[in-house]
């Protein structure tokens, strides 16, 4: 069929935005001309400024919404990856248990795992202790499939947590959070706890003292701080993470001022031995 | 060579360059309302430092294939009547929308340039330029597909990127099978590589057979 994207409409009717996006023609027309016989517009000047404001609203929605699916996509890849790493773990667990009754010299673990997939086996035991090796390697290759997808697909999700993050945990803060626009909500003290709601509960519960960081425990800052100041390093960090995630929900640009920010203020943390310690 | 209205070498801090008029977009130099046009960061530019005729006239109709974050594209609109701007990837395209807030000529579009149907029922027929800078594999087949919406007398101006075919073969290879499937369709004017501005990029200029 052969129409425009204005066909039977008022130039203010919000269903031209979605025919810009759902509609098609095989073949291309004089599109202004005909809107102008159609009485769609005045005159030609009047049917580009129309195209350009509905062709504009409509590709700004549709890409807002492209992009809103695709932090769900990262979501399902990272725990996925968490998946397939439990499974192989425990595979490779029974592997090594089994191997290790018919022979001394078994080792343990993924790696052995991918030793053994590549022997011969002698008698039909041997190769379905064999053939279990191999499914817990191909269970850690697809783990490695999925953490190099994560890292292609996390810098056009959230350019900025990535970079502060590293891919692997901004797809987990995305994760807990429950995509980037919650993430973008959250406040900076909770993007801190993020993955520590048990021991939360505990303290809560008056049984644990306050827990200083959640997942974000496998990042540098906090992890390479030591343990005195890692409170400190910790909400240093959630708070640069919880600006990240706000450019990348609501503006979407690079800002690399903010990778500098969080390497002084960590800096700053870690050559500060009195304990005075200001807030972040 | 000569320069269309609309696109001059002008002087910026005391230096000739190629340049349009219009609001600056990627923090590019200014000078009287005038702004550079960066040949690094653009293949049509490079097209025209490399002394090559792309034939976009003032006042044209142009299609702009794979319109990226609009860096190229906003030039093509300050010299353009209409600049259809089609791009697949989200990312980019916010910023391709807030050049549109500051450009009326440029009209964005999330779409697929190897799926021309799904925005013919947008893009009009008989345009002047078809830009195309796409990276993606099949270049020349998506060339081929969009000439429905050229003129006769209409000319493509269209950039190659070997690694975007294949990542191993030899760039002069991949360009001679391009420009054979390119042959289908069009008649090949020009091409020159758009060395040292962008690395194994061959830029082709033609008008449809």
């Amino acid at each position: 069929m052969t129409e425009g994207w204005f066909a039977g409409l008022a130039p203010d009717d919000p269903a031209t935005r979605d025919r810009i996006r759902d509609g098609s023609a095989d073949e291309p027309a004089d599109w202004p001309a005909l809107a102008v016989e159609d009485g769609f517009v005045a005159d030609e000047d009047d049917y580009y400024a129309t195209l350009h404001d509905t062709a504009t609203e409509a590709a700004r929605t549709a890409a807002t919404e492209r992009e809103r699916a695709d932090d769900r996509q990262v979501i399902h890849a990272i725990r996925a990856m968490d998946d397939t790493e439990r499974m192989a773990n425990e595979l490779a667990e029974r592997v090594a248990e089994w191997a290790g009754s018919r022979s001394d010299d078994a080792g343990t673990g993924v790696e052995f795992c991918r030793e053994l997939a590549h022997e011969d086996a002698d008698d039909p035991t041997g190769e379905r202790v064999r053939s279990l090796a191999g499914r817990a390697v191909a269970l850690d290759d697809e783990r490695a499939a999925l953490e190099t997808f994560l890292e292609r697909a996390l810098p056009a999700v959230a350019p900025n947590l990535t970079a502060l993050a590293g891919p692997t945990l901004a797809a987990r803060l995305l994760s807990l959070a429950g995509g980037l626009k919650s993430l973008a909500r959250t406040s900076s003290s909770t993007v801190q706890l993020l993955g520590a709601e048990e021991a939360l509960f505990a303290h809560l519960r008056g049984t644990a003292p306050s827990p200083k960081h959640g997942v974000i425990y496998v990042h540098e800052s906090v992890r390479g701080t030591r343990p005195e100041k890692r409170g400190s390093a910790a909400r240093a960090l959630a708070g640069k993470l919880t600006i990240a995630a706000r450019i990348d929900h609501y503006a979407g640009d690079r800002r690399p001022a903010l990778d500098d920010e969080l390497a002084d203020r960590i800096a700053q943390i870690r050559s500060n031995t009195e304990a005075t310690d200001g807030s972040a | 060579m000569d320069l269309p209205e609309g696109i001059e070498y002008r002087e910026f801090d005391g230096e000739e360059r190629l340049a349009t008029r219009g609001e600056p977009v990627y923090g590019e130099p200014t000078a009287e309302g005038w702004r550079a046009w960066d040949a690094r960061r653009s293949k049509l530019g490079a097209m025209y430092e490399r002394g090559m005729e792309p034939g976009l006239q003032n006042g044209d109709r142009v299609l702009y294939l794979g319109a990226a974050n609009g860096t190229t594209a906003s030039h093509v609109a300050d010299v353009a009547r209409v600049v259809y701007a089609v791009e697949f990837a989200a990312r980019p395209m916010r910023d391709l929308v807030d050049v549109a807030g500051t450009r009326d000529a440029l009209v964005p579009l999330l779409k697929d340039a190897r799926k021309p149907a799904s925005y013919g029922h947008v893009v009009e027929a008989d345009l002047d330029v078809l830009v195309q800078d796409v990276a993606t594999r099949g270049q020349a087949r998506v060339a081929c597909a969009n000439r429905r919406f050229l003129a006769d007398d209409g000319r493509l101006a269209a950039v190659v990127k070997a690694r975007s075919e294949d990542t191993v073969r030899d760039p002069e290879a991949v360009f001679e099978d391009a420009l054979d499937h390119l042959r289908n369709e069009y008649r090949v004017l020009e091409t020159k590589r758009l060395d040292p501005f962008h690395a194994d990029h061959l830029a082709v200029v033609a008008e449809p057979r």
